[in-house]
């Protein structure tokens, strides 16, 4: 006689329930959640007539704000102050990445054709800076590029220093990108490299192809997902930067996050920094979809986190 | 009722399958098992025999069916509150403790007395003979103390039944024979029923008082060694157990026919087995019971092959579409070469015929 | 008949891995990594106020760095948000990496998404909006308001390695622990944490780096009262540049330094057992 029971399973043991979660999502659901959803909320409030924070009066105004400036005789005109900074941001974030991505390559698959002992070393070489603090390896770069630094000493010496300015340009931002996300770019391709089976090259020099083309049409394929990868880690934070522009571009080169902060700080318009805010933050999510819904259907993994 | 020790009944156990589909790992398994037994389950990868084993344990719940422990359901018990333990086909030592810390762990989720406990150990270890080694770790040990450790373990717990998945199959052979021979003296000493799960059919024969005949989720047939070896119920135990030639023949008013035309007389076939009266069947003859004659009566074939192994010599005759393989000895007969027509019949008594 | 063996010269067999200009490219990316951070320590023990003009070897910098109440009560208050967030956020972490296991599908996403938030999201973003939110509901800015805010970045870092440890993990000891009488509460006490030990001590240990190396979200919401490290540095950048930068800089690149050699060795431990 036997009695008919529903299929369960005992599990597997060791794995906790669910509700061990519950804290940790209730924590981020209040501390990343909702700043994210207030900072909305701010872009459609107005600016109070004095001192810092917003008046709840609901308002379009810090959108205009982006594309229209208001004159003082009352009359409005066409503003590209903030387009300029979005595409600045956009741009220097580009070079940045393709900066990375050029360097970055040969890098990782340099590591990754390295014996087993020396590999792990060299991963820990480029990881270390990883770790250290944004604002010290900025300063750092800061005091490379000055013109009483090395290279500016150097250029003095051999007699072509005293037209040499780079910090407070541009460029100084672009480098200061391209030194602090480098290894973004390249612990991700080495990680695709490393599981990368070097003798589908070998079979390609095999079939005739020659070092450029097995390196174009087998192995850049074959570590695709961890350059999509890279190209995203660094490409992403590299739009929100703050510190390189501020620290290395001297103000002059503002990217959007610095625009942000200004207006949370000196400039006391934090309707308009959010409205800011929020296109930054939907460039983000646009881009993160980007990479992994168009992965996805390409058939490459690719993990961001 | 039945006095079995342990006693399954009617136990169907299915996986889904990713796809959306379900496997049938156990398909309503009957089968009771007596107190202080060898018992082993045998079977090919994915039979269901380490599914079973996994619902004794509290591992697996069945979807259907009871699983009783001297009378009592244990199905319904959760597996840290069953009398059974278990020594994994990975040993599942606990990587971050000592020996005699893994060999403890069991007693001291029981709340014993510290002082019990620890010769508790002390004994579980001098049974499987590795006194001396309670402070390393098992990272520390050779495959075969691990081995040792995992026993010691589960023994500890003086559980009623202890179940064995495969637990030697990660040993090199010669180790595997000496604990062969070990785990049969352990069984004899505790008396504690052994359930032994393998899939190699050697190794069950040597160590079971009886086997379970595992396939597709069902138990093809129960018995002890030699009645599975000898009288096996069809074609697929005939074959997994031991080497087997499966040879259709045709029943004939004369007896069996032969591809190649020779008859067998039904005389010589085993005396339990039943013949049907007419049509094709399948006659099962092991390699070593065929023997070299002159009369037409027998297998005719062509030799295709011959190799020579030692005590043995294979012969791989083809007959008709079939191909025979017979192993003789190597001295006292004279052997045929490759292309050579040559007979063979089985011995008296050593045919039998199967199901498929 | 022509001869067994011609000699023909031999062509070398080359490493079929190794592309030109890579190994120039990547000793020169190395190079360039580290460069700005040993000059950084260089020109630490400069004895000249201004920094980049070496004029002989001095301590005088860590000297000053050591006896600077406002440093001092800087790194004070890094050090008691970093203790405190590594806390919370390793704890918070554990707890994610183990419940989500049992996780029906579409909740492990949402967890994901929501784990994954503060490592993709513009830092920038999430400051200001955590500045806006805290002021909203009244929480004051200072040590509660940064804690709160470094705990939710945190968890990530802290995440990634527990999780890395975890996955690594095989189903048997777990079932043996059970098998063996174990309840679910030993299983996690005796078993569990134990196994994921050096995956937690690698994650707290990131979370404390990440923490302390935090620039911008306590730049907005540190408060007055609650000035971190990095932020006092960076004041000190802006307003003048003295080798007093550069012997702070130093320490706390060792200290990361330090901290990430640690979970390195963690991580071989793993890799040993």
């Amino acid at each position: 006689m036997s009695k008919v029971r529903a299929p369960k399973s005992p599990g597997r043991p060791g794995q906790a329930s669910s509700w061990l979660a519950t804290p940790t999502l209730v924590f981020l659901i209040l501390v990343i959640l909702l700043p994210l959803l207030i900072t909305v909320v701010y872009s459609f409030l107005s600016q109070p007539s004095l001192g810092t924070g917003v008046k709840w009066v609901f308002s379009t105004d810090a959108y205009r704000q982006i594309f229209v400036q208001e004159k003082l005789d009352g009359t409005t005109a066409f503003d590209t102050r903030y387009l300029k900074v979005l595409w600045n941001s956009f741009y220097y974030a580009g070079i940045a990445t393709i900066t990375t991505l050029l360097l970055g390559i040969p890098v990782a698959m340099w590591i990754a054709t390295r014996p087993v002992r020396f590999r792990a070393m060299l991963v820990l070489a480029v990881t270390l800076p990883f770790w250290t603090s944004v604002l010290i390896r900025t300063y750092a770069v800061r005091q490379i590029l000055d013109e009483t630094g090395p290279i500016g000493g150097f250029l003095k010496i051999i007699g072509v220093g005293n037209s040499y300015q780079i910090l407070y340009t541009p460029w100084a931002t672009i480098i200061g990108l391209t030194y602090t996300f480098i290894p973004f770019m390249i612990l991700p391709v080495y990680a695709s490299a490393e599981r990368f089976d070097f003798r589908y090259a070998e079979a390609g020099y095999d079939l005739g192809a020659k070092r450029w083309t097995v390196l174009r049409r087998i192995v850049i394929p074959g570590i695709r997902p961890g350059i999509i990868a890279g190209i995203a880690l660094v490409f992403i934070p590299g739009l929100g930067s703050f510190l390189q522009p501020d620290m290395l571009g001297g103000g002059k080169t503002n990217m959007i996050a610095n625009v942000i902060a200004n207006n949370f700080g000196q400039a006391r318009n934090w309707p308009f920094g959010s409205a800011l805010s929020v296109f930054l933050l939907i460039f983000t999510v646009l881009f993160v979809l980007m990479v992994t819904t168009g992965v996805r259907s390409r058939g490459d993994q690719v993990r961001l986190i | 009722m039945t006095d079995a020790h342990l006693d399954i009944r009617q136990v169907t156990k299915t996986f889904p399958t990713p796809e959306g589909g379900v496997v049938v790992a156990l398909d309503s398994v009957d089968l009771a098992i007596a107190e202080g037994e060898f018992f082993v389950m045998l079977g090919p990868s994915g039979c269901g025999k380490t599914s079973l084993l996994r619902c004794i344990a509290g591992l697996e719940y069945p979807d259907s069916g009871e699983i009783l422990l001297d009378g009592s359901r244990i199905d319904d018990i959760p597996a840290y509150a069953r009398p059974v333990n278990t020594v994994f086909q990975s040993y599942a030592l606990f990587p971050h403790m000592s020996v005699a810390q893994n060999v403890a762990f069991g007693l001291e989720m029981e709340r014993l007395p510290k002082n019990e406990i620890k010769s508790r150990v002390a004994a579980a270890l001098e049974q499987v003979k590795l006194t001396g080694l309670d402070r390393r770790k098992p990272t520390q040990l050779s495959g075969g103390q691990q081995q040792r450790v995992a026993l010691a373990r589960a023994l500890a717990k003086q559980p009623k039944v202890l179940l064995l998945d495969e637990p030697l199959s990660a040993l090199d052979l010669k180790l595997r024979r000496g604990m062969q021979v070990e785990l049969k003296r352990l069984q004899r000493e505790t008396g504690i029923t052994f359930v032994f799960v393998t899939h190699d059919q050697e190794e069950a024969m040597t160590m079971g008082d009886r086997i379970a005949v595992f396939n597709e989720g069902k138990i093809v047939q129960v018995g002890s060694p030699q009645e599975i070896y000898r009288r096996p119920v069809n074609g697929f135990v005939a074959d997994f157990i031991g080497e087997t030639n499966l040879i259709k023949v045709t029943v004939g008013s004369g007896g069996f026919i032969f591809p190649g035309g020779g008859v067998l007389a039904r005389e010589l076939l085993a005396e339990d087995c039943e013949v049907p009266a007419a049509g094709e069947c399948l006659l099962a003859v092991r390699p070593e019971d065929f023997e070299l004659v002159d009369t037409d009566a027998a297998v005719v074939g062509e030799v295709v092959d011959v190799i020579f192994t030692g005590g043995l010599i294979r012969l791989h005759v083809r007959a008709g579409d079939q191909e025979i393989v017979a192993a003789l000895p190597s001295h006292g007969v004279v052997v045929p070469a490759v292309g050579d027509q040559t007979r063979l019949r089985p011995i008296t008594k050593a045919a039998r015929t199967v199901g498929s | 008949m022509s001869p067994v063996t011609t000699s023909r010269p031999r062509r070398r067999l080359v490493n079929l891995s190794n592309f030109p200009l890579f190994r120039g490219t990547s000793i020169a990316v190395l190079v360039g990594m580290y460069l700005p951070l040993l000059l950084v320590v260089f020109y630490s023990f400069n004895q000249n106020r201004l920094a980049q003009i070496w004029t002989g070897f001095s301590f005088k910098w860590y000297d000053f760095v050591f006896h600077n109440d406002d440093i001092l009560r800087a790194l004070k208050n890094s050090l008691i948000v970093a203790v405190v967030a590594t806390i919370l956020s390793t704890l918070l972490a554990l707890g994610a990496a183990l419940g989500m296991l049992r996780m029906a599908r579409s909740g492990r996403v949402f967890a994901w998404g929501l784990l994954g938030a503060p490592l993709l999201i513009p830092e920038i973003v999430l400051a200001v909006g955590t500045l806006g939110f805290f002021l909203t509901i009244k929480v004051p800015l200072g040590h509660v308001a940064l804690i709160l805010a470094h705990t939710a970045f945190c968890i990530p870092f802290a995440l990634l390695p527990i999780r890395a440890r975890l996955a690594g993990l095989d189903a048997a000891p777990f079932e043996a622990a059970t098998d063996l009488g174990a309840n679910e509460w030993q299983i996690l006490r005796r078993i569990t944490l134990p196994l994921l030990a050096p995956g937690i001590l690698a994650g707290a240990l990131l979370a404390f780096a990440i923490s302390l190396d935090d620039f911008i979200t306590s730049f907005f919401i540190a408060g007055p009262g609650a000035t971190t490290l990095p932020v006092y540095i960076f004041g000190m950048i802006r307003s003048n540049v003295t080798p007093a930068v550069n012997a702070l800089s130093t320490l706390l690149l060792i200290f990361s330094a330090t901290l990430l050699l640690a979970v390195y060795l963690l991580n071989r431990i793993r890799r040993s057992d």
